[in-house]
């Protein structure tokens, strides 16, 4: 966590030597805390004062990759506890388990199943981040041969699970350059655990279900032995024990910055559930508080896909409403006689209307006015989306030139602007459309 | 070498106000219980610093006419009983329902207007069929709100049944008429936290109790918005234990309409098969619209599909297990 400027000043010399260009220590402390000046600027400062700053210099949970090339994932780094303080920074990376006791035809057909899944939403391709694969038989030949097949279907990240050092070396072997995380260091086996980390330059996760201070001390033993990046197992599985433990760690990262937690959580939401549905709910509640690797045991895209739309809800930046840009967009090669639609800028709205437009098969003109970003009924309760702003939109746009109508399609949710608009657009027939976007296929090809 | 670690905890001022629903025959009404939400002290469900005394309360959504315009899988759900509000009531407490939210369509499946006489009998025949506490929706266009609520207000006078949707263009009618008749009403306003508080004062304003308002902060479904609503609550119910009186008010979420009306529900065809099985998305779709906002501080919230009632009814009773502090 980021020192004051007073802080700092405890640090410094406090002879106001000048030398850093600064005519006071306390003036440099300042301008230091606002990250305005580089510690290096002082000629005196000590070995201590600069490990100290340095170490206050990194984020309270540490930025941890997992998997290597183009799908690698970067978790943690987070630096509020609620979204609307700033926003929340990394996507929590959404994998998929499987065991070296399924048939391997079975475990290459899931890879093959989790490395293709895509899902379009709001013009982004949202997709799964690998494969968690656990040593369920005890047997090191099984769970090579497991990986080897995974990694000939997937380039996508791996987590490694087996409570075995033995079988965990010889499958890092397999695995080098992937950047697999490797699950995990217990009470029982860090010291092995960690040398392994260390000689494949592996992320490592720390398990203990024994409380958060012995998960501490055993984080503290496996930085000792050199691991940096490291991945948290508080053992949580339930609805209850995960929201209150993430929580608190999470608070105590930030709050507290306290080192010896500030990493990624890594969750299970499949173990101990009855059903996909449960294990879903779990994860949304991961999604939503504090998880950085959450672990599936069901590959079933009727659960994927609200998942990975909720993480991508929840980590939008609630700082900039997503927009696009105004003006005309033309769906499906439109002519001179289709039909001009207009709406707002908030891309969520854009997006729906012309997936809609789209799957019409009606080509069309939309004309989409600049909202600021929000949608049709916060817009117009705004004033950002009324007659004037749309008759304005309509005159500077240059869509009478491209259409031989005068016939403007408006979202049903806004019907009562219609007089207004009209007085404001003279020779224009104002139509008021469906109120929601799925209506559009069934208006549209009605629209004579 | 055991690491010593502080947990650090808020000790908050504020809490969120209690409201109790429904009113028994010895409180003047007919319910066979009452149900009481808010009074929380601390964030949802986290027990070690403070209190969640009343577990979040769940309405099921029935409507006064058939509702042509839902999801053939939620008619399919319910069956016969979507065309009798009475035996819909009925059903719907079977499905463990803690509350049933009524919504009025405004006209009846030939378009016909339903009439302020026509509304009341509903109400009454609900009433009748069902002992849990009630709330009624209006059809959401202002006259017409107005004149079927009041009559609703009128019909179940003594019951305490929860009327709304009051909104900053029209909620003097509403409010008067659940004055007169001993009602509650919700106050709504679209996703914003200082909208929010201006209506409760507004309302406040004409004379009504505290302990009579439920707030709606409209919230989005799942990948529509829902982020939006999400945040706006969590704003609120920090407020509210920051000790803005105006912000304290129970929190209710109408996760059915929201989830139910969306294409991912709606329809199956012409959609990718990475959308995944059309029953199993839409009930999920639901259930996440509503743990989500749960998490949030939704304190009741109004699904349409009986099997998110019980995964729903699962995730709250989990989420008070016990925990190692």
């Amino acid at each position: 966590m980021a020192l004051t400027g007073l802080q700092i000043y405890k640090l410094l010399p406090k002879t106001n030597c000048k030398e850093c260009g600064f005519p006071t220590c306390l003036a440099f402390a300042m301008k230091l805390a606002a990250k305005q000046v580089e510690l290096a600027a002082c000629p005196y400062v000590s070995e201590e004062a600069k490990a100290a700053l340095a170490a206050a210099a990194a984020p309270p949970i540490r930025l941890v990759t997992v998997g290597s090339g183009q799908r690698k994932i970067q978790v943690g780094n987070e630096t509020v506890l609620f979204r609307h303080e700033k926003t929340f920074y990394h996507e929590p990376g959404l994998l998929v388990r499987l065991r070296d006791s399924q048939p391997l035809e079975e475990i290459e057909e899931t890879a093959i199943q989790v490395d293709g899944y895509s899902v379009e939403r709001v013009g982004l391709e949202l997709t799964l981040n690998g494969i968690a694969f656990e040593n369920a038989s005890g047997e090191v030949d099984a769970y090579v041969k497991g990986v080897e097949a995974i990694r000939a279907k997937t380039d996508l990240p791996l987590i490694l699970m087996a409570k075995d050092p033995k079988v965990m070396a010889a499958a890092l072997e397999r695995a080098d350059g992937a950047n697999p995380l490797i699950y995990a260091a217990t009470k029982d086996n860090w010291s092995d655990m960690a040398e392994l980390a260390g000689r494949h330059k592996c992320p490592l996760a720390v398990y203990e279900p024994d409380g958060l201070s012995a998960l501490a001390s055993l984080v503290e033993q496996v930085k000792g032995a050199g691991v940096e990046d490291i991945v948290l197992d508080p053992g949580t599985r339930g609805f209850s024990d995960s929201l209150i433990v993430l929580t608190q760690i999470r608070r105590l990262a930030l709050k507290k910055n306290f080192r010896l937690l500030g990493y990624p959580i890594i969750t299970f939401p499949g173990e101990g559930r009855g059903s996909v549905k449960q294990e879903a709910i779990l994860a949304d509640q991961h999604i939503a508080k504090y998880a950085g690797l959450i672990v599936l045991d069901h590959f079933d895209p009727a659960a994927i896909y609200p998942l990975l739309t909720l993480r991508l809800n929840i980590y939008t930046d609630p700082q900039k409403p997503i927009q696009v840009a105004p003006g005309i967009y033309e769906i499906t090669g439109p002519d001179e006689k289709s039909p001009l639609l207009t709406t707002t800028n908030f891309s969520l709205t854009y997006f729906t209307v012309a997936g809609e437009v789209e799957a019409s098969g009606v080509p069309s003109w939309l004309l989409i006015v600049d909202t600021e970003g929000l949608s049709v009924l916060t817009a117009w309760a705004a004033g950002k989306f009324d007659a004037e702003k749309i008759a304005k939109s309509v005159q500077t746009s240059g869509i009478a030139d491209k259409i031989a109508h005068r016939k403007l399609v408006i979202p049903g949710f806004v019907a009562t602007i219609m007089g207004d608009l009209e007085d404001e657009l003279p020779g224009w027939e104002i139509l008021v459309g469906p109120r929601e976007a799925i209506g559009l296929p069934a208006y549209l090809k009605a629209w004579g | 070498m055991p690491v010593t670690l502080e947990i650090p905890t808020e000790k908050w001022n504020g809490s969120v106000r209690e409201v109790t629903l429904g009113a028994t025959a010895a409180e003047g009404g007919t319910r066979a219980k009452t149900v009481t939400v808010g009074g929380e002290t601390a964030l949802p469900f986290l027990h070690f610093e403070g209190e969640m005394p009343h577990p979040p309360a769940i309405a099921i959504e029935i409507q006064d006419h058939y509702p042509e315009d839902w999801s053939p899988l939620l008619l399919e759900a319910w069956g016969d009983v979507v065309h009798n509000p009475a035996a819909w009531a009925k059903a719907a407490e079977e499905e463990d329902a803690d509350l049933i939210m009524l919504r009025l369509r405004g006209v009846d499946e030939e378009g016909k207007e339903t009439t302020p006489e026509e509304a009341a009998q509903t109400v009454e025949g609900v009433l009748q069929a069902t002992g849990l506490p009630l709330i009624v929706r209006g059809p959401g266009q202002a006259e017409r709100d107005n004149e079927l609520l009041v009559a609703v207000a009128e019909a179940a006078k003594g019951e305490r049944i929860a009327l709304g949707l009051c909104e900053d263009k029209n909620y003097r009618t509403i409010v008067a008429a659940a004055l007169a008749h001993d009602q509650l009403i919700i106050s709504s306003t679209p996703m914003d936290v200082n909208l929010s508080k201006q209506l409760v004062i507004l309302i406040t304003d004409l004379g009504m109790p505290l302990e009579r308002i439920l707030t709606d902060p409209t919230t989005g479904a799942l990948g529509y918005g829902i982020e939006y609503g999400y945040s706006v609550m969590e704003r609120l119910r920090i407020a509210a234990f920051q000790g803005d009186k105006m912000t304290q008010q129970p929190l209710i979420c109408f996760v059915g309409e929201e989830s139910w009306r969306q294409k991912e529900s709606k329809v199956n065809e012409g959609v990718p098969p990475s959308w995944g099985d059309w029953v199993e998305r839409s009930i999920n779709w639901e259930a996440m619209t509503a743990t989500t906002l749960i998490h949030a501080g939704a304190d009741i919230v109004t699904p349409r599909h009986p099997e998110t009632v019980k995964i729903v009814k699962g995730f709250i009773e989990r989420l008070y297990e016990p925990s190692p502090a």
